[in-house]
């Protein structure tokens, strides 16, 4: 079973990458540009999860020991398939 | 005293950690690899800096599941001395050892300079021998401190926020602030004050043939207050 992570910055949190890229894509033109936050994405390969909700919790707890500082950073998660 | 100093795989201030309590300060070091699961005789620990596990995934994150750090997440619960410096105070924030976190650098880039320190309390172990302020060398691009408003509070309010950037009269100006900390943080304690975090690298700067010395007065308050609670 393939389990998306989505990591990103946590609201009122100061992302100054988002911000460098929100820069850089004005600098291109493009208007109407709100703010812009900077995640990543972890792609989980569990080969010994078949059932989905199984694979999710397993996912989460991943996320929250070690994916994600909650401190900083919220995380959700996916099934691929 | 004996000091003890974590070599990470990616650590790359652990030698000059070691030469500056051993040869110009006389103590006991001694190297500590990761895999080790005991301090032993230890006094202090020190994490030092660099780039553990190759940063991946987020600074520190990785070393903390490292097994020595179950013995020093033990040693500091005692009340041990605990120093964490650059990559070791991103480490000291993941292991909880600390709050807060640290972030990538306001100004995105990899900051290389000497900056300097105002002492924002000189009562702690870390800082009995220091002067008001200090030069400190930084050398990051996740030195950005960040902690929620309550634990901001916490930190100010205990006295725990040790050290802050500052200007060359000590004054804590905005433009003095290299990386976007919140309120200038450099350096903080932990409640019982045996565990510091600090941005700058004071090992390198604690011999004067380097140009500057004045960051031994923190090895030096902290054999001190040892020599005075033993």
């Amino acid at each position: 079973m393939r389990i998306r992570v989505h990591v990103t910055p946590r609201r009122g949190v100061l992302d100054p990458q988002g911000q460098a890229v929100a820069h850089g894509l004005s600098n291109l033109g493009f208007s109407g540009l709100g703010e812009v936050r900077v995640g990543k994405v972890v792609d989980l390969e569990l080969t010994s999860e078949s059932d989905p909700e199984a694979a999710l919790a397993t996912a989460r707890k991943m996320a929250s020991q070690l994916l994600a500082n909650e401190v900083v950073e919220d995380f959700s998660v996916e099934v691929l398939g | 005293m004996r000091f003890g100093i974590v070599t990470f795989p990616g650590s790359n201030c652990d030698q000059d950690a070691h030469h500056v309590v051993s040869h110009v300060l006389g103590h006991e070091a001694r190297f500590i690899w990761h895999k080790e699961t005991d301090l032993e005789d230890v006094d202090c620990v020190i994490l030092p800096g660099g780039f553990s596990y190759g940063d991946y995934l987020r600074c520190g994150a990785i070393a903390r599941f490292s097994p020595i750090m179950d013995a020093v997440v033990r040693f500091a619960n005692e009340g041990g001395y605990v120093i964490g410096i650059c990559n070791g105070f991103q480490v000291l924030t993941e292991t909880g050892l600390l709050p807060g976190v640290l972030l990538r650098n306001q100004g995105l880039k990899f900051i290389c300079e000497d900056t300097r320190l105002v002492v924002a309390n000189g009562h702690s172990p870390w800082t009995v021998l220091c002067p008001e302020t200090l030069v400190a060398p930084i050398a990051h691009a996740e030195g950005c401190y960040f902690a929620s408003p309550e634990v901001i509070g916490q930190l100010e309010e205990q006295g725990r926020v040790i050290f802050r950037y500052a200007s060359s009269r000590g004054e804590e100006l905005a433009e003095s602030n290299p990386n976007g900390s919140i309120n200038n943080i450099a350096g903080i304690i932990n409640e019982a004050g045996n565990v510091l975090g600090m941005m700058p690298h004071p090992e390198r700067n604690s011999e004067t043939a380097l140009g500057d010395a004045s960051g031994a007065a923190i090895f030096r308050s902290i054999i001190h207050s040892f020599e005075a609670r033993a």
